[in-house]
């Protein structure tokens, strides 16, 4: 008898529960769907382009097979500073800062257009490769993912692959300045040959962050570094992009508006594939431009 | 009653027949392991039970006279006079020494029969290794014939199986077993000679090497061919309908009966292509075609367990597609692809149906020494044994599938070993 009535029991429970959710999501408090949507012509506002870039983008379109995940957008990232990316999930943040070291070539079906340039030079021209794109623009991750090989090997690999070291005394320096300068070296210089997977979720990163520059890029990508890490660990990483500002130009896509506050320089908002608005981060989050970044950073959706 | 205590009640209600019903599904799961382990014990026990006898064999003890002139051999560097030489006269005079009263063709006969008709060579051999023997006697143990061999041992069990012997040779036996000059020994002879249509002179050596130089040629062709292959289609190959229908014939490939194979093996490779037949080389190509479909399927599934997330960090330092495969994606898959090889190699070692196709199922006395020699397998040497008349081949059967088994096992036992060895965590 049991068996027959239980799943119905919960049914009336599922429904009872998606009911109010569908109705919240229309009530009028929240700002309505079509005013979320911003329609296929829009203007970016605030200030989009730099006196000196390092990076210029002019009308990305991003596809994945049929769909359009990166509506028309253009953008400066200036030399040496750090540009956040924000924007409620989905709005295309991440896949804008994967089409800049051409990550997304490895997904399939996926198309970018539009012109994209480091230093004046065509990233997408059909000569260019690759490898030394990536060797230029570094990437770190949001799950941290070192090799499963000894510390060492992972901060070496790149200097090995590119052929950076001649010897190995220089190896040994470009490992150690790569760990100093991702302030991981007090921690890790008497264990330098056990396994990265060892080491904590922060350190990890860290050294993930160790790999990156160990090939000296001149920009770096950071895919919601701290997404996965606790508070403590996060805060070491802020200070670490602080620092590394200094010598490298840094792109930060984060979840965490705080975050993009205490680490950025500029602050580009994102949403529903098209950039809404760039302006110095201070401005975005005192007296941002458009309304619907308003409504995104005093937190009305996202 | 409010709503909340009735649902409670109910709840109640059908957790215990909730219960119920997981701890019957356990009991369900034990007695499904216990028929496993016991089909595996009955089996087991059948094989060792019938097998276990043929470890050791009937020897008897004679006194032989290494008569220079009964041979007709007065130099033993003479390789003419060695092959003409009438060794079975040795065992003969031996036996009539032993027993001077028997007289009569057909009781001649039968005391001669007492040994095994190779016994002669053994004792060639024997001088051959040690000339100062010519001329001089010396008592030795000579392997006894299959029938008195099985009649001797089923007479130590308490269950005396005579039906093969006269019942004169039954008295010898007693009277030589009371003298203690007939004992049973560790059969060298079963791991040490080829095959023979004598039961107590063959041995398992010839097809063991076989199924060796087969399986190193299986292994050779099969595993990088499938790694190669399997790479190609997880890391490089565009997802399309190509690779789709590669996919699917793959998988189809490995669905087919083994026999075809060995139909495919006899079309192609010797009908069309000329390699020799009875030999490793064909086999090993033969098996190839088997295991191909094994090991692509096993490389591939290993390669997708690497995470995703380990090809971006090579993919962002700058490593070309090749480095990723190379540095990262080969070493973490390859317990894997190892253990799929493994396994691939244990079906190969266990198939028969393809080599009989292909001419493996030859009664091929050499051991083979090279992969272009005649040789068998050891599946087909238990297959041809079990189609022997020969009493006697019913325990070397046995003892073959044990030997198989235990190749088997150990073959299994290592992949697991491996895949944990060299398994990683991240």
């Amino acid at each position: 008898m049991s068996p027959v009535e239980t799943p119905k029991a919960v049914k009336v429970v599922k429904k009872s529960k998606t009911a109010p959710k569908s109705k919240k999501a229309v009530a009028p408090k929240i700002a309505p769907m079509q005013t979320l949507d911003i329609g296929d012509h829009h203007v970016t506002v605030g200030e989009i382009f730099s006196d000196k870039p390092k990076m210029t983008m002019r009308n990305i379109n991003v596809f994945y097979a049929d769909k359009q995940a990166i509506h028309d957008v253009s953008i400066d990232i200036a030399e040496n500073e750090v540009i956040a990316m924000i924007g409620p999930s989905g709005c295309g943040k991440s896949t804008f800062l994967r089409a800049l070291n051409r990550m997304n070539d490895t997904v399939e079906g996926c198309r970018v257009e539009g012109d994209i340039r480091m230093d004046g030079e065509d990233l997408y021209a059909p000569k260019l490769d690759v490898v030394e794109l990536r060797a230029r623009v570094g990437m770190v991750f949001q799950k941290p993912n070192p090799f499963p090989k000894s510390i060492y090997d992972n901060v070496a690999y790149g200097p090995k692959i590119h052929g950076l070291a001649d010897t190995r005394v220089d190896l040994d320096e470009i490992v150690e300045n790569s760990l100093r300068k991702a302030s991981l070296w007090e921690e890790v210089k008497e264990r330098l040959h056990q396994p990265g997977t060892g080491l904590s979720g922060g350190q990890q990163q860290r050294l993930c962050i160790a790999r990156a520059i160990a090939v000296s890029p001149e920009v770096i990508l950071m895919d919601e570094p701290c997404s996965a890490l606790d508070p403590i660990a996060t805060a070491k990483i802020e200070e670490l992009i602080e620092e590394l500002s200094q010598n490298f130009t840094i792109a930060i896509v984060t979840h965490s508006m705080q975050q993009a506050a205490r680490v950025s320089h500029r602050t580009a908002y994102f949403h529903l594939g098209k950039l809404i608005e760039v302006n110095p981060t201070k401005q975005v989050f005192t007296m941002p431009e458009h309304p619907l970044t308003e409504a995104y950073i005093t937190g009305r959706f996202g | 009653m409010s709503k909340a205590t009735e649902h409670l009640s109910k709840i109640k209600h059908s957790l215990a027949g909730r219960n119920r019903a997981e701890a019957r599904f356990r009991w369900y799961g034990r007695i499904a392991i216990f028929i496993g382990l016991a089909a595996v014990a009955v089996l087991f026990g059948d094989i060792i039970n019938k097998g276990h006898g043929a470890f050791r064999t009937t020897y008897i003890n004679l006194d032989v006279s290494y008569d220079q002139d009964l041979i007709g051999v007065n130099n033993l560097a003479d390789s003419e006079q060695l092959s003409a030489g009438n060794w079975d006269a040795l065992t003969k005079s031996a036996l009539r020494a032993k027993f001077p009263n028997i007289s009569g063709r057909s009781d001649k006969r039968r005391l001669n029969n007492l040994l095994s008709n190779g016994a002669g060579f053994d004792l060639k051999d024997r001088l051959l290794e040690s000339p100062q023997l010519l001329g001089k006697t010396e008592s030795v143990w000579m392997l006894a014939d299959d029938d008195i061999d099985t009649y001797y041992k089923s007479w130590l069990a308490g269950e005396a199986y005579a039906a093969r012997l006269s019942d004169k040779q039954v008295i010898w036996i007693g009277e030589l077993h009371q003298q203690g000059l007939i004992k049973l020994q560790f059969n060298s002879n079963f791991f040490m000679r080829g095959d023979s249509r004598e039961p107590e002179q063959a041995g398992i050596l010839g097809a063991a090497i076989g199924s060796f130089l087969t399986l190193i040629v299986t292994l050779m062709l099969s595993f990088p061919i499938g790694v190669c292959a399997a790479i190609y289609l997880e890391e490089f190959a565009p997802k399309n309908r190509w690779t789709d229908f590669i996919e699917v014939n793959i998988n189809n490939l490995a669905a087919v009966p083994s026999i075809i194979f060995g139909l495919l093996g006899l079309a192609i490779f010797i009908n069309f292509f000329h390699v020799p037949r009875s030999v490793p080389l064909i086999g090993g190509l033969v098996l190839t075609l088997m295991t191909l479909p094994t090991i692509i399927i096993t490389s591939r599934a290993a390669i997708k367990s690497v995470p995703p997330s380990i090809r971006e960090a090579a993919l962002g330092m700058g490593a070309s597609r090749y480095q990723v495969v190379l540095h990262h994606v080969l070493p973490l898959a390859l317990p894997g692809m190892l253990t799929g090889a493994i396994i691939g190699m244990a079906q190969a070692l266990g198939e028969t149906a393809p080599l009989l196709m292909i001419g493996m199922v030859a009664f091929i006395v050499d051991i083979p020494s090279g992969f272009s020699d005649p040789a068998t397998v050891l599946p087909v040497q238990i297959f041809l044994w079990a189609d022997s008349p020969e009493r006697a081949f019913i325990e070397k059967t046995s003892a073959a599938i044990m030997v198989l088994l235990s190749f088997l096992i150990i073959m299994n036992t290592s992949a697991v070993w491996l895949r944990k060895r060299l398994e990683r965590r991240w």
